[in-house]
């Protein structure tokens, strides 16, 4: 006498027919650092695909709530995650089209009464199948006018993430200490967000590698000793005030880019090679405002 | 008397997977949803009132479910149809209508004869509902 089999499901089958693996490679690839971000993202990700087995085995359980909050300073890759998060969500089959709406304060929040629900529904209708991402989403609570139409947007955004977790995911992103006490006077919302990750800073190492791919991809590169004067950079401008990570780096590299033109523009009468036109020279960099300024 | 206006009328009511489905398509035909309801279903009234706007932007058919959901509740007691509009240059029209919700009870309409110059008979159609003023009709 046979027991019958008991019924099995491959996860390396799931793995492989849903391509989720691709994604989280090509997240570790172009990524640099943010090893816990990465990390959080595998074991969601690792728990969606067993959801998704248990589910083939007939296990039904109630649709896991996906709602997620980002928090770290600007710069840190937020927005891109989201936008990774949104294919991984999508090829798991837990949203249907996997489109990203990416909203502010602005696009949610009416100007006066009545003008705030149906905006905010606009919005909610438009991200149905996909991911609504609101950047800096504390501004949605101003707890110094007690009349501010955002309140109003919370409840609708809260009825819907709670009555349509079918339908999308939502996303919220914003610095780290503010996002706490938003989450703080609205407890409804912290309660309904299932993952909380929160984005590091880069180190100086990860913010040089952020530079030269960032330059390689525009087809750039750092010339002799620029790439030593671009960590002098960092040293000193990571001390400033406003320092915004890696968009920093991209808005000094843009900045450096403007230069080496303008170099190469002084001196026209020479023939150029492709080099000179890739090459950012360290004085390029050097000659930024940052270097003028004493090391404090 | 059940009223059959719009595509789908002679069927049994489309349940709500079945509206889904449909709005799937039409959205994947790039055609623009809008939900409209009246409580004066007579065939020539042929300008429902617009439940908000037509929806250009959606990308998922949840959406207009949301919104027929909601106007359900707002007018249990109404009809609702559902359109896909085709904003393609020359095109520019209605290409799907169907009614999604209907009242309890549908009383009918009424044939009117009128007795016109040399015995000519003039027909028309008055549905039993709009005897009632509009709001109080279903």
């Amino acid at each position: 006498m046979n027991a019958p089999a008991a019924p099995t499901v491959d996860l390396q089958a799931i793995l492989h027919e849903t391509n989720v693996q691709e994604v989280l490679e090509e997240l570790d690839r172009e990524l640099v650092g943010l090893a816990p971000v990465k990390k959080r993202i595998e074991d969601i990700a690792a728990f969606l695909v067993v959801a998704r087995a248990r589910k083939q085995l007939g296990l039904e359980a109630a649709t896991p709530s996906l709602h997620m909050s980002f928090t770290g300073n600007p710069g840190t890759g937020k927005t891109t995650v989201a936008l990774k998060m949104a294919q991984i969500l999508y090829r798991l089959g837990y949203v249907r089209k996997g489109h990203v709406v990416s909203v502010t304060r602005d696009d949610l929040v009416g100007q006066y009464i009545g003008h705030t629900a149906p905006k905010t529904k606009e919005v909610l209708k438009k991200a149905m199948g996909g991911v609504l991402f609101i950047d800096e989403a504390y501004y949605l609570y101003r707890p110094e006018n007690e009349r501010d139409y955002g309140q109003e947007a919370i409840e609708i955004l809260l009825q819907v993430m709670e009555n349509q977790r079918d339908d999308l995911v939502v996303i919220l992103a914003g610095y780290k200490d503010r996002m706490e006490t938003f989450f703080k006077s609205n407890p409804g919302m912290s309660s309904r967000i299932a993952h909380h990750i929160d984005f590091p800073d880069y180190s100086e190492t990860e913010l040089l590698q952020i530079a030269e791919r960032m330059l390689a991809a525009q087809h750039y590169r750092f010339g002799d000793g620029a790439r030593a004067a671009f960590e002098q950079y960092l040293a000193r401008r990571m001390q400033q005030p406003h320092f915004a990570n890696a968009r920093s780096v991209r808005n000094a590299l843009d900045r450096a880019r403007l230069r080496a033109a303008s170099r190469l523009y002084a001196e026209r009468k020479r023939e150029l090679t492709e080099s000179d036109l890739t090459n950012i020279a360290a004085a390029d960099i050097l000659a930024s405002r940052v270097f003028q300024s004493p090391v404090s | 008397m059940r009223i059959t206006q719009g595509t789908f009328s002679f069927l049994p009511d489309l349940t709500d997977d079945e509206i889904r489905a449909q709005v799937d398509y039409a959205l994947s035909q790039g055609w623009a949803l809008s939900v409209e309801y009246t409580d004066d279903p007579h065939p020539r009234n042929v300008y429902w009132e617009m439940w908000g706007l037509p929806m250009f932007t959606i990308k998922d058919g949840a959406a207009v479910l949301y919104e027929v959901n909601a106007c359900r509740k707002a007018f249990p007691n109404h009809y609702i149809k559902v359109n896909a509009f085709d904003n393609t240059r020359g095109v520019e029209s209605m290409c799907l209508s169907f009614i999604v919700s209907r009242p309890a009870d549908e009383p009918g309409f009424c044939l009117q004869r009128q007795e016109a110059a040399g015995r000519m008979q003039r027909y028309s159609t008055r549905g039993y509902a709009a005897d009632k003023p509009a709001g109080q009709r279903y």
